[in-house]
């Protein structure tokens, strides 16, 4: 199998007028038309995804993926519920969700599917599935804007959904669901009196229109807040789907652009935009902020235990994990504290360095140190630790090609038997010990850092 | 020319009297799914262990204290029917359907059935539009009704028995300023007044909205554990309780005031105008209201508070 990528993208409008009135008004009906070419090219590109990042599905507890295979409904819009109903049957990608929501989780973002009968799929999904979509052959993946998320949670929200795609070798289409400016009469208006709501926010249009054609995607993701500022009413989400979607092109800025419309809807400014990965010669870049991979940004303020963060001012050195013929590293685990590989790949065998339960990118332990820089111990929450060294040695094993179902043989190291060992021995029986490998658990003095479990794996490719 | 007779005059009058109509009582009545999840009511899917005690146990009293004033027809201004293009009204007779928090799926997913007053929706709706206000009613059968307005009407009223009237939360502060917001909702306030009183039903007002509105952005594994719920942050706190004080005391002039430091700095759900309307709606009284009961949902800050205005009618 080879490597998925991103094949095409698109930006395209929200509003149910191209649905449900394109002939209305002249420029609608440019959008709509629009729709239809961007449907042909996605169609002509032979993707196997469509992947939505929708603004009109703001969420509050992290990031939410819809994961019914058929979600079926009647949407109606809360403003413009006099142009009709808008039926829909989609055809979602229900494991593609599954795993771009443990990748999330992996990279330290809050995440979670949603499969529940009668789930309201947002209209900016609606619309651009309803029109991108027709015959709903191709499955898709819908995921929210969370309305607390920054840059950085989004950018790396959109790199967890890339090594998805990547890794299951599809050929995915990025969209984002959105207006350029926001700003909508809010009065009544006649369709033939519609027009951009002012000649402000249309010259802004204007330029972001510049730079999309000219495939500069990452400058307009780093004018993002400017613009949120300049065009946007301050609604629930702001301007960032510009940050996920230079993301998923790996924040280029040399893209193929193409702008297939831009016209008004009730004021708003909407584009239908394409944008091909093909290199289009520009690729100059200034770029000035954080290109993150694992978000560690506040999050957790639930559990009071999660919340103490390890101080490793007093902890030994993080490593970059050594290479070596068959050695497997991966961002998606912690890094070693001394010079070994995550795993090392010997015939049909991976054998994998001791794994504890510290979480990339931000080296905190789920579950809480066992004590602090002081020495003085803390509580500490054994089955949240265990938990977390198996999702690390199932990511170890994932970048490896291999699966937690591939495990061998564990040796489990704990420092404290008496205390710990039944947590312990709960979430081992919920996880590895469904997969069935030998074990044997010791009692050891301590750790290199502030944790309760280690385990040492040998599994299969 | 006809000329009444002394009788006829009486007549007259006893009619015009009987025609008037009135608000009973305003309630803040906040429309978090939690509550509604925690009750277990069979029209929910979700099955809860409790939670959320201290705000349920308000409603409770709410409804306690409510139960023996008699009136025909509840007005609701819920957050979460958003519109951007003016304010909109509720216009069929009859809805029904499945509901599902976007936000919180796991917790609502709400069969409901509720019937509308359409007439008084529609008398609010015209005056509205004389006020020079942008209005629209909702006629789109296939509509589903916002969980605000849901959440509110099953914890005010679980019989589901009185006809409502469901009014959007028309955006103008995201377009505008909350003062701009404020302008329009004390005029919608007032013809909502106007209207109920020419429409000679008795009816309560219910602004369905939290008071601070910073959300934690996790979940706890159990949503419903209690040991995992507190306000946002201390900040939060003292404005709610600055908020309350000037209920508790009669003092809504200062609210409105205060409205666009306490919007913006505890992201308060008043930026929706449900608070400023409902204050309209009883021109803004400077009587006690009754705190009914005070907790936090997902760090937010939530209070149930009644302006019993039956009792100082009688007074």
């Amino acid at each position: 199998m080879s490597a998925g990528e991103i094949v095409e993208s698109f930006v395209v409008p929200v509003h149910p007028h191209t649905v449900l009135a394109p002939d209305l008004n002249e420029g609608w009906g440019k959008l709509r038309q629009a729709y239809d070419d961007a449907a042909q090219i996605i169609k002509d590109s032979e993707a196997d995804l469509l992947i939505i990042y929708s603004t009109t599905w703001p969420s509050i507890i992290g990031h939410q993926l819809i994961s019914d295979p058929n979600p079926e409904w009647v949407m109606v819009d809360h403003d413009f519920h006099e142009l009709g109903s808008i039926h829909y049957s989609f055809n979602i990608d229900a494991e593609f969700a599954a795993l771009w929501d443990a990748e999330s989780k992996a990279r330290g973002l809050q995440s979670r599917c949603v499969n529940y009968r009668g789930f309201p799929i947002d209209v900016g999904s609606v619309v651009a599935l309803t029109l991108l979509n027709p015959d709903n052959k191709i499955p898709a993946v819908i995921v929210s804007s969370n309305v607390y998320a920054d840059r950085s949670e989004t950018t790396v929200l959109a790199k967890a959904c890339k090594e998805i795609v990547r890794k299951t070798g599809r050929k995915a289409v990025a969209i984002t669901a959105m207006s350029l400016s926001n700003r909508m009469f809010t009065e009544h208006i006649e369709p033939e009196n519609d027009r951009i709501h002012s000649l402000k926010d249309d010259e802004w249009n204007q330029k972001i229109l510049e730079f999309l054609s000219a495939g500069r995607l990452e400058d307009v993701g780093q004018l993002s807040r400017t613009i949120q500022q300049q065009i946007r009413v301050q609604k629930v989400v702001n301007f960032k789907p510009m940050w996920w979607l230079s993301a998923m092109n790996d924040n280029r800025n040399d893209l193929t652009g193409k702008v297939l419309a831009y016209e008004a809807i009730h004021g708003a400014g909407c584009a239908v935009v394409n944008l091909n990965p093909a290199h289009s010669g520009f690729g100059d870049k200034e770029y000035d902020e954080d290109d993150v991979e694992v978000f560690s940004g506040e999050r957790g303020v639930l559990d009071t235990i999660n919340t103490v963060e390890t101080d490793q001012s007093d902890g030994p050195a993080l490593w970059e994990p050594t290479e070596a013929e068959g050695s497997v590293n991966t961002n998606s685990a912690p890094k070693p504290v001394g010079a070994y590989p995550h795993a090392r790949k010997v015939g049909d065998l991976l054998y994998l360095s001791g794994v504890g339960p510290r979480q990339p990118g931000t080296n905190e332990i789920p579950g809480g140190p066992i004590h602090d820089s002081n020495g003085n111990a803390l509580n500490y929450d054994i089955k949240a630790q265990t938990q977390a060294v198996v999702d690390n040695i199932a990511r170890i094993l994932e970048e490896a090609g291999s699966s937690i179902n591939n495990v061998l043989d564990v040796t489990s190291f704990l420092i404290d038997m008496d205390r710990d060992f039944k947590g312990y021995n709960e979430v081992w029986a919920e996880t590895l010990g469904k997969v069935g490998p030998t074990r044997t658990t010791l009692a050891i003095r301590a750790l290199p850092t502030p944790i309760a479990v280690e385990m040492k794996v040998i599994a299969s490719i | 020319m006809y000329i009444p007779s002394a009788y006829d005059i009486g007549n007259i009058l006893l009619a015009c009297n009987m025609a008037q109509g009135e608000i009973v009582a305003g309630c803040l009545a906040p429309h978090p799914p939690h509550l509604v999840y925690a009750e277990n009511p069979e029209q929910n899917e979700p099955v809860a262990e409790g939670g959320w005690e201290q705000l349920r146990w308000g409603y409770e009293r709410l409804r306690e204290s409510l139960k023996d004033v008699d009136y025909d027809a509840i007005v609701i201004l819920s957050p979460h029917w958003q519109t951007y293009v003016g304010t909109h009204f509720l216009g069929l007779e009859n809805f029904q359907s499945l509901s599902v928090d976007p936000v919180f799926p796991n917790l609502f997913r709400y069969h409901y059935d509720m019937n509308v007053d359409v007439d008084l929706a529609k008398q609010i709706h015209d005056k509205a539009h004389s006020a020079g206000l942008a209005v629209k009613m909702m006629t789109n059968p296939d509509f589903r009704v916002d969980y605000g307005t849901i959440t509110t009407g099953h914890m005010f009223r679980p019989e589901w028995d009185k006809p409502l009237v469901v009014i959007s939360s028309n955006r103008s502060r995201a377009y505008y300023s909350v003062e701009v917001m404020q302008e329009m909702m004390v005029e919608l306030g007032r013809v909502t007044r106007e209207a109920i009183i020419e429409s000679g039903k008795k009816v309560v007002v219910l602004a369905s909205n939290s008071l601070s509105h910073r959300h934690f952005t996790t979940e706890s594994e159990i949503p419903e554990d209690m040991s995992k719920e507190h306000i946002t942050s201390h900040a939060m706190h003292l404005w709610d309780m600055r908020i309350i004080d000037y209920m508790k005391t009669g003092q809504c002039q200062r609210i409105i005031d205060e409205m666009p430091e306490f919007t913006e700095q505890a992201i308060a759900e008043t930026d929706g105008g449900a608070f400023t309307w409902l204050l309209s709606t009883l021109e803004v009284p400077k009587y006690p209201a009754i705190l009914h009961g005070y907790g936090t949902i997902i760090g937010t800050g939530n209070a149930i508070v009644e302006w019993p205005v039956y009792r100082y009618k009688e007074a």
